[in-house]
This record gives structure tokens, sequence and C-alpha cells, in this order.
């Protein structure tokens, strides 16, 4: 080796050191600590082993969420069935026998699709009966905002993740993007799917060419009220909404007193929907 | 090569095929639209005149602020009462029909939202 | 210059008016759609893009190509490649333009597509995609256009339009990573999500891109009289065997990681693609020809273009090399890339899709208007050539 190329080397690894160890130092230059405190204050954003999968929101903000508890729909067979329909029924959301055109925003389905990653083997007689409900989670880290080049899905200050209809260019982007199937593409006319004279006159439909989904209903939680499917749950509480961020709230409690899980939660979206089996 | 002698009434005819429109229906601009008002209600959002220039940039002000701010509140103010910013909640539920108000000056005017291709209109 | 395209023999203008058919009948398909919906398309909820992107993604490649032209010419100053270059450079116009059509085809809201601009969403990669995109479309069509002028001229081209051809070498290699990171940074869709993903699809391209610039000139030294020497060809028979090689190999490591792993998500969609997917008792496989097809005709193509004989002496076996291997490369990339991405659906249910006819004669047309461009652009720039020539 020529002295030339191995002082290169040389240079070249002090500077990847260097840049590997600087922003450590400016760190701890900055915030007046170790290196590893100053982590710890910024816990959030570490990218730990366990703390990826339950990362918490800045206390700041409201980031509704939202449980849902299989043993309550269990518990009540028909309950399901009444959600889908009151949730489709409230946001005219077109029904098209044909599957190649499907819309659907809140539907059941077997507890191995709704958690892929869970085992199943010899699985419980609860879980082979069970059946769930699957929605838009709306993430935390949303893959499907990032991906759109409309900003026609974003993530509201209530931490919904909302879309604009009125934007989007139907480039179905977003769709590729969420690793939960949750959204719908208006492959035709959603009118052609919805009879004209029993819709929702309180709320809009659809146009051909854009994508659709669970808004979480903002537009009645927008003014102070039960997104709709909880509201049908009534007392049989199968469904709880709340804010994520209130150490005080409802949906805090159950999920400080109970066992849940998410979907697919090692792809860091942070789902705020969760289950109670 | 420049055939002055053709080009200039050349020109004239193209100029005068291309207004052809303009000086047919010369001080005839159609009847003027008599959108129908709601009867029992005299105020509107803002002053009619601001009503009838930007309507349109309102809409858009409230879709941006309804669906993006998350601001859903009923802060519109109308006479004494308060409203939701709505089109189909607030202004069609005084405008009953969307043939005798909206339509008839956008049919005159030739311009179709698609407002209505999402947004239900009154039944009529 | 547009006047050398308006002088042709009765072949060219027949070859013109054969690809103009399928353009108008493109055309009558596409006012259906726009009229209906892309529910006139086969995708669906789960297969939710479909040929149209996919050719969008294989067509970005054989624009990106053309690369392998111009750096040896314009860096290495390779003066093999001078007469081939210009060929390159006008394949990457028609190509993209292409692409930009699959993309214009592909949305929902087509009237609203001035949206990418007006709300820049900067996370997205569509919209970095379309930037380097409309980037190298500019570039190409300003070299290619400048430096065929002061050809024309018999002059050199000025100095300022290196800066240009320069430029647009990385560009090339951006339109194509920016396409792959469309795929590769989405999660949950495992086949997709592969670090290797922007370096095969390169390679892929640096194969697909040459192989039909191989082919055409092959043609044109037939029907057009123009021969870009023998030397030229063959070296571009040496980048493509590589180029293909690569991305073979790259192919191969996916089978690995997959296989090895054993992480059915990462085995699903390659089991779909090459093997069949069951499912339930029934087993999904309508993919299946294809990628056999893909992995028969790789072999085919890289004997011919390796075996001395097939490669040197007779352009009818280089020719056919060149086709089976870009075949080959297109029925990987522009067919099984895209769609067996989407098998299985988040939910582990499998939709196929199958395109309708009316889609297949939207993507036929756009394919047909390349030709068209490609054609036209040829006529000009081969006119040029001639006149220098005489
Ligand atoms: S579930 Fe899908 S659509 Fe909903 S926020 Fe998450 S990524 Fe987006
Ligand atoms: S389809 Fe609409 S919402 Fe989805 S990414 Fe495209 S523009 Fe955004
Ligand atoms: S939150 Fe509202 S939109 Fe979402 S599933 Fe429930 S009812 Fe439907």
């Amino acid at each position: 080796m020529d002295k030339k190329r191995r002082d290169f080397l040389k240079i070249a690894g002090a500077t990847t050191l260097a840049g590997l160890g600087g922003p450590a130092v400016v760190e701890r230059l900055v915030s007046g600590t170790s290196p590893a405190q100053a982590k710890a204050a910024h816990g959030a954003e570490t990218h730990g082993v366990v703390s990826e999968h339950e990362k918490e929101n800045a206390p700041t903000g409201r980031r509704l969420g939202m449980v849902v508890d299989l043993r309550q729909l269990k518990k009540h067979p028909e309950l399901m069935e009444k959600i889908v329909h009151a949730c489709h029924a409230q946001h005219n959301v077109p029904h098209f026998p044909n599957k190649k055109d499907e819309i659907k925003w809140i539907w059941r389905t077997e507890f191995d699709k709704a958690f892929t990653e869970h085992s199943h083997y010899h699985k419980d007689k609860l879980t082979i009966a069970n059946d769930v409900l699957v929605f838009c989670n709306h993430c935390d880290e949303p893959p499907c905002v990032k991906a759109c080049p409309t900003r026609a899905t974003f993530k509201t200050k209530d931490g919904i993740v909302a879309m604009d209809y009125h934007r989007c260019i139907g480039c179905r982007f977003c769709m590729a993007a969420c690793p939960y199937g949750s959204r719908s593409f208006n492959w035709r006319d959603p009118r052609a799917g919805l009879d004209m004279n029993r819709i929702n006159r309180h709320f809009p439909t659809r146009m051909r060419g854009v994508v659709e989904k669970c808004n979480f209903c903002a537009e009645l939680v927008g003014l102070g009220k039960l997104p709709k499917c909880v509201e049908v749950c009534g007392s049989t509480r199968a469904m709880i909404f709340g804010d994520l961020n209130d150490p005080d709230s409802e949906i805090r409690k159950v999920l400080k007193d109970n066992f849940t899980i998410q979907r697919k939660p090692s792809l860091g979206t942070h789902p705020s929907v969760f289950y109670i089996v | 090569m420049y055939d002055g002698g053709k080009i200039i009434p050349g020109l004239i005819i193209f100029v005068l095929f291309i207004t052809f429109p303009v000086w047919y229906n010369r001080g005839n601009a159609g009847a003027v639209p008599q959108p129908e008002l709601p009867k029992k209600f005299k105020e509107c959002v803002l002053p009619y005149a601001d009503m009838r220039a930007e309507h349109m940039q309102l809409l858009n002000r409230w879709r941006d602020q309804v669906l993006r701010t998350g601001d859903w509140g009923f802060d519109v103010k109308i006479g004494d009462t308060m409203y939701q910013k709505s089109l189909m909640n607030t202004c069609m539920q005084c405008h009953t029909s969307k043939k005798k108000f909206c339509d008839r000056c956008h049919t005159y005017a030739s311009v179709k939202p698609y407002c209505w291709d999402c947004h239900i209109a009154p039944v009529e | 210059m547009f006047e050398k395209a308006l002088k042709g023999n009765k072949y060219y203008w027949m070859w013109l008016a054969f690809l103009g058919t399928f353009m108008a009948i493109a055309a009558f398909c596409y006012v259906r759609q726009f009229h209906y919906g892309l529910g006139l398309t086969g995708m669906s909820r789960d297969v939710s893009w479909g040929l149209y992107i996919s050719q969008f993604t294989f067509l970005v490649g054989v624009a990106a190509g053309g690369v392998m032209l111009a750096l040896p010419y314009y860096v290495h100053n390779y003066k093999v490649f001078g007469k081939i270059t210009i060929l390159g450079e006008f394949l990457a116009i028609a190509a993209l333009l292409m692409c930009l059509s699959f993309i214009v085809v592909d949305l929902g809201q087509p009237m609203r597509l001035m949206n990418v601009i007006l709300h820049a969403q900067p996370r997205s990669m569509l919209f970095y995609d379309m930037i380097v995109l409309n980037g190298y479309l500019f570039l190409n069509i300003l070299c290619g256009w400048v430096i065929l002028t002061a050809e024309r001229k018999e002059v050199k081209p000025p100095k300022w339009i290196y800066f240009f051809v320069y430029l647009s070498i990385p560009f090339a290699v951006s339109i194509h990573t920016v396409t792959a990171m469309l795929y590769c940074g989405l999660p949950g869709r495992h086949f997709w999500l592969s670090a290797i993903i922007a370096p095969r699809f390169l390679a892929s391209a640096f194969a697909a891109g040459p192989a039909l610039i191989v082919i055409v000139a092959l043609i044109l030294k037939r029907v057009a009289n123009f021969d870009v020497g023998k030397k030229a060809v063959d070296k571009l028979a040496t980048i493509i065997l590589y180029a293909a090689l690569v991305n073979m190999f790259f192919v191969g490591l996916e089978f690995f990681v997959a296989y090895y792993s054993n992480i059915p998500g990462h085995i699903h969609s390659i089991e779909y693609l090459f093997f069949g997917l069951e499912h339930n008792g029934h087993v999904y496989n309508n993919l299946v020809p294809f990628m056999r097809m893909f992995v028969v005709l790789f072999v085919v193509g890289v004997a011919l273009l390796s075996i001395p004989y097939t490669r040197k002496r007779s352009d009818f076996w280089l020719g056919a090399g060149c086709t089976a291997l870009f075949i080959s490369l297109w029925l990987d990339k522009g067919i099984g890339f895209v769609l067996g991405g989407f098998v299985p659906n988040p939910l582990n249910e499998i939709t196929e899709y199958y395109p309708t006819a009316n889609e297949i004669f939207i993507v036929v047309g756009i394919w047909a208007m390349g030709g068209f461009v490609l054609t036209i652009l040829y006529k000009i720039a081969l006119g040029v050539e001639h006149e220098i020539e005489a």
C-alpha cells in the first residue's frame, strides 16, 4: 500500500469516527449532561428495543384513540354487524356486491387476518371463535400521510388521520403504504352503490377517483359527540374512545387495567387502536 | 412573398370569426338570472354583494377550517343564531332548492362547480 | 429540423399509421375510463396498482438505461459510441413520455394533477419522482437537440451544453433510484421492503435500456441505412450481459434472504410469483407462467449474448438475444415486481389481478405512442446524419 493511500484511509477513518461520535459530543455540550442522560430525557425519540413499540407522544396535544374489547363483542354477537352498518350508514359508504369495487371503512374479519404477527399454533377456543373489527388505526406515525404527495391525507391536531377528498388525486400511493389495508378507492361513482333516498343527508358522499377510509367520525367528534361505532356499543362498552395523552381519561384507565394488543406493532406505525382479547 | 393584399383581409375575417359570439350577442346578455331567495330569512353570512362575489372563497375557507384545522364548531353568526360552517348543514338549510338558487346563476354563467359530486343537494 | 420527419418512404408512413391506429384505440378507451372511473381496469382494493404503474416502473428503467452510452462517450471519451449515443438520448425522451402518460392514466382525478405542486408534500417520494422525471426529460430534450443542431451545422456543440450532459448522468441514476424508493420505503410490504431494490432496478435498467437500443440499431441498419458500427454494438452487448447477470444475482439474493431466513412475509410474494401460493385449499398462481418465462428467456438471452458465434457472427442471433433479455426483464419488472408486491394483502388474503381489455388497449396504445415519438425522433436524427454524410 503506498503512502498516499494509507494517509487517505487514515483520514477517512478519523472522519467517520468523528461523524459517529460527533453528535453525541455536541449533544453533551449543548445539554450539559452526559450522552446517556441526554438520551433518557429524549425518551420518546430513542429507538431502543422496547420503547419503539410503546412510544408515547409528547404529553402536549391530543391523541385520540380507541380500545376494542373483543370479549364484549363476543358476548353480544349481533353487535358487530350493527356497528359496521351504523358506520357505513353515517358516512354514506356505498355497497358494491362486486368485490373488485368494494369500499369499506370498518369490517369484521378473523383473528389471524387482523393479527398476522401472532402465533396461531394451537389456538385457544376464544381466539378461533373471536372475530375482530378492523378499521383505520389512526397511526401516530402514519405511513399513508408520508406517502401522500398532495397532503390530501394528513394528521390533525387531535391525532386523527384525516382525508381531504377535495384534494386527493387518486394516485393510491397511500393504499400501497398502509400496512393494514384500511383504505378503499372509489373505482366508480360511489352513488351507484347507494340508495340515494336513504342516505345520511348531513354527510357528503365521495366522488369517483378518490381514496376513503374511517375518519374517526371527525364530523361528530368535532361537535363533542362520540364516534358512531362507540355510540352503538352503548353500555356494552365494547369500544372505548378517548384521548390517549390525557392521563385521567377513561381510555387510559382501561389501558392501564387490561392487557391490550395492537395490529403489527413491529412496523413502528404506533397504532392508536388497541384490542383487548 | 409578403402578400399584404391577402393577409390583411384574412386577418380581419379571422378576428371577426373568433369574436363572433361577442358581437352577435351584443347588448343582449340574455335574461339576468333571478336566484330565488329564502322567504323566511332576510340575512346571510355576509352582505348580499359580498356573498354574490365571494361565496366560493368563503366556502373554500370554511372547508379548510373544518377539514384541515379541525374547527367544526358553530361559530357563524347570522342574525342572532349561531351556525356550523357547512354547505349542506347551513347554507342549504335556508336555500332549500339547489335548482332555484345555485343552478340559476351557475347555468347562466356556465360554471359547473364540482361541489355536488359529493355534497348532497336538498330534496326537491 | 422537424421537416425531416415529414419526408419518408411508404414503409415509414405505414409504420406510423400502424402505431397511430393503436394510439387512437387507446384514446377511445381512455375516454371511456375517464368517464366511468378506474373501475374499468382489473385493479381492486387489494391490488391497487396494476399494469399502468408496472409499465411506468419498467420504462423509467428504459429511460435510465441510456446513461450506459452517455457515460462512456461523454465522460470517458469513448469515441466508438459516437453514433449510438444520440439513439440513447432520444430513447430516453420517448420512454419518459410513456412514463408520464402511464402516471396520468393511472390517476383517479387526473384534472387535479397540479395539486402535487400546489400542495407539495416533500416527505412523499412521489414528489421527488416528479421532479427527477421531469428534470431528466428536460435535460434529454435539451442535450439531444443542441448536440444534433451542432452536428447539423458541422460545428462543435457549445461548451455550456456539457454541463447539462454531465448533469444528466446523476439524473439518470436518480430517476430509477427514486422510483425504487416509491416501493422500498413502505412498511408492511415485505416483497418491496428491501434495500436491494434500487440497485436491482438499476441493474435491470442498464440491461433493458441498452438491449432495446441494440435492437433498434440493428433494425435501423437494415431499414434506414444507418450503421452505428460493429464495435459499438459489441461493446453494448457486453454491458447488457453484465448488467443482466447482476440483476439475476440480486434476484437470487432475494430468494436466499426469503427462504433461508424462512420469514413467511418474505417468502409469500416470491412463492406466489414463481410457484403459486396456496391459501384455504386454493393455489393462486396466475403470474407463475410469466415469471418462469422470465427465467427461461433470461437464460436464453444470456446464452445468445455470451456464445461468440451467436454474438459476433450474426445480427439475427444478437438481436434475438437482446430481444429475449428485454422481454425477460420486462416480465420481471414490468409484470412481476409491482403485481407480486400486493400478494398477499395486509390481512394475508389473496386477490389476483386480471387486467381488462380496456386497460390492455390503453397500455398498448401508450407503448405505440412511445414508438411513434421514437420513430419521429430517430427519423430526424438520422436525417441529420445522412445530410452530413452526403
Ligand atoms: S391504519 Fe393505514 S390508513 Fe390508517 S393511519 Fe395507519 S397507515 Fe394510515
Ligand atoms: S390517493 Fe389521494 S390520499 Fe392517497 S396518496 Fe394519492 S392523493 Fe393522497
Ligand atoms: S370511528 Fe367512525 S368512521 Fe371510524 S369506524 Fe367508527 S364509526 Fe366508522
